[in-house]
Formats: structure tokens, C-alpha cells, sequence
């Protein structure tokens, strides 16, 4: 477990850069968002990634994928907050590919496993019913049926529901334990709304009225199911943190450029001391979340018992920080950190909602406070 | 030898040597053995445990066998450390010769300068404080104006240090001194090493907030210092400070890391718990769950720069960021152990079990944040070397 990037992971890196920085960079956002794309991500981008093999980074090698572990995917996901790039990779390629890899049968991962790794699948997790994300409140029922069982509720906040082929929905069986059943979002009873959130992406509500599922539709291949549940949102939450923490070092590299070619008064504004504090200030946030978040992944990856606690702490602070980070950006551009021609705002919206995802940083210092035992 | 064997044998002679009262967490100032010639050991174990670890080299583990040391290479020394903390066992000797001095000596010195001062800094026979800042020259460190002027072997020294460290219970002092009076601000300084056991050296304790005196004046009049003992050359002693300060910043930082009371210990002291142990203020948990966070990100931090200073990128002036965020973070934790103890924080003398040490502790952390260049210093260092901010 290092700190470090192996080589296999600053290859990666340097290609994930070069690429995203290509096609899926700002400009692709805001094309997305102008032109009102119906599910906020390119399909085409989503081919690309499956061929360059992205898409299996955490599917086993028996299943077509290249299995390179969490720190992979999350040099990845770093590499996309910097570009802002809007993609079903965490939903299908990190949380998809989790959910079968901790759940699913044996069946089950050689049906859907490959389909992941080779970009045909979009997937979108159902976890929250409420606004803020409290994952043990799950109202939502599957009740047996013959084979097969009946799901009855309400999700909201799907990320790229609006493009989901596939969900993954947590569900409460009769024995009131969370299960994870694998849902047609075109099925009859289940309907969808489309959310537009602020940062251009397109999640969805679910609403599911007596939905009709096959026994297959359970993921049944762990012991504990709750377990497999929990470690899946612990995974999400150190892969979406990645995530923001790119965000929030792209903002901080863009608005040091900005201070360094802006004058007033004659002189550079990086020479002033009020804005130098600021800035110093923020380097070292990024220091202890950039620290955070790769201790998470290579503990998901080598020693998982010990993540839930570096998981929370890392979604706590990159959430933190890549918020700061992007405010502070807005705060030094000035004027025109207000408006929509420069970056930064963008940056400041995904932080926000990259945020929410799976829990913002109160809800997991609380996660902190609770498995620390306080 | 491989490290397992390493392993297994420093297991084995510390289960053997390490006496069991030198196993239990430092409960005061006491506890931490300084050494030098006006050294009163707290306890026999105190003594011998310092002996016993002063035989094997291990007071400084990496430090060459010929100049005390115990030889160790680097991974050595951490599976040595690790071993120790396994059993929980004290540090057989804490000074500022090992943190500071020794280093700049191993880096400057001369075989001579080594032989003669490192042994004693091993053994804990000499202690040592650090000379640098004065009334005038406390973050402008550069100004310093305490003169030395030549005659023959050795300078005579005039002039006055402030926040000498623990000055009144040491026996040399490493100090700068202005030796070039034509030279430039920052080329006219040196590095000299001065016995303060002679008429020209005198010391006074500042009496601080917390009640205690770790700070002293110290007045150089016609104090002599001898050339031969002088580390680098005349003119150099800014590099050397420079390359000690960032030494003394490591240690702050690792001063500053986890040890001691805690905020959840001391809810648990307060009763400020519940019967699951959970505390029961709603916003003084989410305060606490912060700092938690923030402290294994400061942890993961400083194995990540030192694996990456071993990777040859080098610490630099990320020691600057280092310091500033350890020891701010040492501050909102003695703050939190106030705020969790209530008016139980508030007692200062005979009035609990501690003697105020909660209190002393919490207000001795102001001066992490201000000691060894204040933050706003780091901040300055960070802009300029690390974000390549240009200066006004």
C-alpha cells in the first residue's frame, strides 16, 4: 500500500489527462448543458471509455475487464474532476461493478460483469428516498411473489437515471433486511422523473408501483447482505471523493494561474499577502484531502476491513475541501468568478453536488464520530 | 541481517530491557528524561532504561556507531520505533542535541566538531538549547544583531537571545552570531557553539501564560566562543539555521501529533458521555468528528511526504505546510479538550488530580504557532517556494 502511483497508475493517469482534456473536457460540459441533452452524458464518450478499458478497472479479468483496484479507478475519477467530466463511470464502472462484485451470484456476474467492461450497460444506483442520503432509512419493499417478488416505493437522486439501462435498487425483504435487486427501468410500474440538477448532470426519481421481478433479480451471492451493502456505499464514497478531490485541485491550479496573471495597481495580485495566505492556506487542505482520499482506496484494495472509517474521512474532507476550494476560487477571480464564461463556477456547482452524493461531509463526520466509537 | 530477524531479536532485548514502569504513557514534564549534567532522574527505571538504550546506540538509532549512534539504516529504525510502540515504551531521551543539532553536525560539522559533541548528545550527557532569536529579531530571524568579534581562537560574544528554549537547565548552546560586520544581512551570520558554563553567560526564565518557564532569556557579555568551534565557515550560519529549522519544524509537527489527552478522553473525564460512550452534545461530537478527520489526514500526510521525500522529491518547503497545519491542528484539539472538560478545564492548582495540566497544555499550544517561525511565516514560505507566488 503506497502513496505513491505505480507506474501502471501514472500511465493511466497521464492517459486519462490527455484524453479527457480532449473529449470530455469543460467545453463538452457545457454543450451537454446548452444544447439540453436529454441524459447529460455522451453515449459515444462512454464507448471510448469501455475501449480503452476503463470501464472494466474493477471487473476480474475472468470477466472481461483488467481488474487494476480501486486506487486505479480512483486516479481516474481525479482525473475527470479536473475536467469536469460528466460520465456513467462511477455509477456503472465503480459502484455497478461493486455492487456484482460484492453481491451478485456467480450467475449474475458472468451476465452483467462483461456487459460493463465493454461499455454496454448504463447502470444507476436507488439508495436515497430522502434529500439528505441516510442509506438505513429505506422504505422501499420487495415482497415475495410465486419465484419472485413485487417492489413497492420511492427513490430519488439516481445518478445518470435519466440514461440508466439498468438500476440497482435497495430494497427491504420480509425479513427487513436492505437487499439489492436489479430493476428495468422501462418495466411496467416503474416510473421516472427526470432531475436537472446544477451542475448539468441528469439524475432521476423513481417511483415503483408493484413492479413485477424475477427471483433473479436479487443479489444473492453474499452472506451478508447488509454487510455487502455498506461496503458498497463505502466504496462510492472513496470513488466519489476522488472525484471532488479533482475538482477542487483543477479550481486551485486554475485560480493560481488567474492571481498570477491578473494586475492591480501596477503589480501582480499573486503579490499580495492577503491572497497568498489564502492560497497557502488551501494547499494544505489539498494536501490532507488528497492524503485521505488515496489512503481510502488502497485500503479498499488491500486491507478492506480497515476502510470504513478512511472512506467516511475521506468523503468528509474532500467534500470540505473541494467546496472551499472552489468558493475560495470564486472569492479570488473576483468579478469574474461570477460569471459564466469563466470555469470556475462550474467548478463551484459540481463540488456541490459531487458532494451529496452518497452523503456530504456532515453526514460522514457523523460516520466518522459513530465508527470511532463516540 | 534481514529486517524479520531485525525484528524479531529488537523484540526480544526490548521485552528484556525495557523496565515496566518505562512502558506506561508520560503523565507530566517529568516523565520526559532531557538529560545533561544538571539531570535528576525522575526514577531508577528512568536511569536505567536511558543506559540501557545509550549501550545499543539506540537513543539515536541512525546516527554512525563511531559518533554514538546505533548504526541503523533507515528501515532499521522505523521497525525499532514500531517495536517500541508495540509495548508502549517512552523515549529513553528526548533534547534538542538529537532533534536539532545533531543533524546540522552529521551535515556541517568537521570529524573533529563530530567526535567531540555527538557521543555526549548520544549519551545524554550534554544538553543543549538553541540561540536564535532576540528582542529585535523574532520572524525577521535575520536581523539578529548579537555580535562576535575575533582574538585569536575564539570570539567574544555580546549581545541577547530570547525564547532559548529551556536555557536555565542547559549546559552549550548552538547560537548565530554576526561575525561578518561588512557582510550582507544574511551572509554576515555563523553558527557557533558556546559553553555556557563561564562568567560571560547568563540566563533568565520568562514566566508564561501556562504559568511555566520553558522560555528563558540568555545575555552574551564577552562571552567567549572558540573558533573550533564554529560549524561550516564564518558567513555560512544562516544555511545551517535554515537546514536546522527544518528539523526543528519536524519536531514541533510530530509534538503536535496525537499524543496526550484527546477530546473524547476527556468527555470521558467530564462525564460528558452516555452509557454507550457517545457524546452527548450533538455539536461538540460533529466538532471532534472534525478534528478526528483532520488528524488521520494529517497522519496520512506526513507518511506521504516522507514517502515521497524517499521517492528523491525531497520535503522541502512542504516541512513549511507541515508545520503550520500540525500545529494549528494542536490548537483546535487542546481547545476541544477544554470545551469537553467544562469547568473541570478550568482548575489550575491542587484542585484535581492533573494540576491544571489540561489547562497548562492548552495554553502552551498558543506558542506552537508561533515558535519556530508563526504561521503566517509558513504561509509566506508556502506561497513563495511551494505556489510559486512572487513577493511584492
Amino acid at each position: 500500500m503506497s502513496f505513491i502511483l505505480s507506474e501502471d497508475e501514472q500511465m493511466l493517469r497521464d492517459a486519462a489527462r490527455g484524453y479527457l482534456a480532449e473529449s470530455a473536457s469543460v467545453s463538452a460540459l457545457r454543450s451537454l448543458r446548452d444544447s439540453k441533452d436529454p441524459i447529460g452524458f455522451s453515449r459515444d464518450l462512454w464507448a471510448s471509455m469501455a475501449e480503452m478499458g476503463w470501464c472494466g478497472v474493477l471487473v476480474p479479468e475472468e470477466h472481461g475487464g483488467v481488474e487494476m483496484g480501486f486506487a486505479a479507478a480512483g486516479v481516474i475519477l481525479e482525473e475527470m474532476g479536473r475536467h469536469l467530466t460528466s460520465s456513467p463511470f462511477l455509477s456503472t464502472a465503480v459502484l455497478g461493478a461493486t455492487a456484482f462484485n460484492l453481491s451478485g451470484t456467480d450467475a449474475q456476474k458472468s451476465e452483467y460483469l462483461p456487459k460493463i467492461a465493454g461499455g454496454e450497460i448504463v447502470i444507476g444506483l436507488a439508495i436515497d428516498e430522502k434529500a439528505r442520503h441516510k442509506p438505513e432509512k429505506i422504505d422501499t419493499r420487495a415482497v415475495k411473489d410465486g419465484n419472485g417478488f413485487r417492489l413497492t416505493g420511492a427513490k430519488r437522486f439516481v445518478g445518470c437515471g435519466a440514461g440508466a439501462d439498468l438500476l440497482i435498487v435497495a430494497a427491504r425483504t420480509e425479513d427487513d433486511k436492505i437487499n439489492l435487486f436489479l430493476v428495468d427501468p422501462r418495466a411496467n410500474g416503474v416510473t421516472r422523473t427526470d432531475r436537472r440538477t446544477l451542475d448539468s448532470h441528469v439524475p432521476a426519481d423513481f417511483q415503483f408501483d408493484d413492479v413485477k421481478l424475477d427471483g433473479d433479480a436479487l443479489l444473492s451471492g453474499a452472506d451478508d447482505s447488509e454487510q455487502a451493502y455498506r461496503q458498497l456505499l463505502d466504496a462510492g464514497r472513496a470513488a466519489q471523493a476522488a472525484e471532488s478531490h479533482g475538482v477542487a485541485v483543477q479550481a486551485f491550479e486554475t485560480t493560481l494561474e488567474y492571481l498570477k496573471g491578473r494586475e492591480q495597481f501596477g503589480v501582480s495580485i499573486a503579490t499580495f499577502q492577503g491572497l497568498q495566505h489564502r492560497a497557502a492556506h488551501l494547499y494544505g487542505e489539498l494536501e490532507l484531502s488528497q492524503s485521505l482520499v488515496r489512503r481510502a482506496l488502497t485500503t479498499l484494495d488491500t486491507q478492506p476491513s480497515q476502510s470504513p472509517l478512511w472512506c467516511a474521512a475521506a468523503k468528509a474532507k474532500a467534500t470540505a475541501v473541494s467546496r472551499l476550494s472552489t468558493a475560495e476560487g470564486i472569492q479570488m477571480h473576483g468579478g469574474v468568478g461570477m460569471t459564466d464564461e469563466y470555469d470556475i463556477g462550474l467548478y463551484y456547482k459540481r463540488a456541490q453536488a459531487a458532494g451529496e452524493f452518497l452523503g456530504d461531509d456532515a453526514f460522514a463526520a457523523g460516520e466518522v464520530a459513530r465508527l470511532s466509537g463516540y | 541481517m534481514s529486517l524479520e530477524t531485525f525484528r524479531a531479536e529488537t523484540r526480544a532485548w526490548l521485552e528484556q530491557n525495557c523496565p515496566e514502569s518505562m512502558r506506561k504513557p508520560i503523565r507530566s514534564e517529568a516523565d520526559i528524561c532531557w538529560g545533561g549534567k544538571n539531570w535528576t532522574f525522575a526514577s531508577d527505571d528512568q536511569r536505567i532504561w536511558m543506559e540501557r538504550m545509550v549501550e545499543k546506540g539506540w537513543t539515536v538509532p541512525t546516527w554512525p556507531t563511531e559518533y554514538g549512534g546505533g548504526g541503523l539504516s533507515k528501515d532499521e529504525a522505523f521497525v525499532l520505533k514500531e517495536e517500541m510502540k508495540a509495548i508502549n515504551a517512552r523515549s529513553p531521551l528526548d533534547s534538542f542535541g538529537i532533534w536539532m543539532l545533531g543533524p546540522a553536525l552529521l551535515k556541517f560539522g568537521t570529524h573533529e566538531q563530530k567526535l567531540e559533541h555527538l557521543p555526549k548528545i548520544a549519551r545524554g550527557e550534554i544538553r543543549w538549547c538553541q540561540g536564535y532569536s532576540e528582542p529585535g529579531a523574532g520572524s525577521d530571524l535575520a536581523s539578529l544583531r548579537t555580535k562576535g568579534v575575533l582574538e585569536g581562537d575564539h570570539y567574544v560574544i555580546n549581545g541577547q537571545k530570547v525564547w532559548t528554549s529551556y536555557a536555565d537547565q542547559s549546559d552549550w548552546i548552538f547560537a548565530l552570531v554576526r561575525t561578518e560586520a561588512d557582510k550582507s544581512k544574511h551572509e554576515g551570520i555563523s553558527f557557533i557553539l558556546v559553553d555556557m558554563d563561564q562568567p560571560g553567560v547568563s540566563t533568565k526564565p520568562i514566566k508564561l501564560i501556562s504559568g511555566k518557564s520553558p522560555f528563558c532569556e540568555t545575555f552574551f557579555d564577552d562571552a567567549k566562543g572558540y573558533v573550533k568551534n564554529l560549524l561550516g565557515e564564518p558567513g555560512q550560519g544562516w544555511t545551517i539555521a535554515k537546514y536546522l529549522l527544518s528539523h526543528e519544524r519536524a519536531g514541533i509537527v510530530s509534538e503536535a501529533s496525537f499524543g496526550g489527552l484527546n477530546p473524547v478522553t476527556a468527555a470521558h473525564q467530564s462525564g460528558e458521555v452516555d452509557e454507550n460512550g457517545k457524546l452527548e452534545d450533538p455539536i461538540l461530537r460533529g466538532d471532534v468528528a472534525r478534528l478526528t478527520i483532520d488528524g488521520l489526514a494529517f497522519d496520512a500526510t506526513m507518511r506521504r511526504v516522507k514517502e515521497e521525500a524517499d521517492h528523491g522529491e525531497g520535503v522541502g518547503a512542504r516541512a513549511s505546510m507541515l508545520k503550520y497545519v500540525g500545529t494549528e491542528l494542536n490548537k483546535r484539539k487542546n481547545e476541544l479538550n477544554m470545551s469537553a472538560l467544562g469547568s473541570d478545564g478550568l482548575l489550575w492548582e491542587g484542585e484535581n488530580e492533573t494540576d491544571g495540566d489540561p489547562a497548562r497544555s492548552w495554553l502552551r499550544s498558543r506558542a506552537n504557532s508561533i515558535e519556530g517561525g508563526t504561521s503566517e511565516v509558513q504561509l509566506n514560505i508556502v506561497a513563495k517556494r511551494v505556489l510559486g507566488m512572487p513577493s511584492a
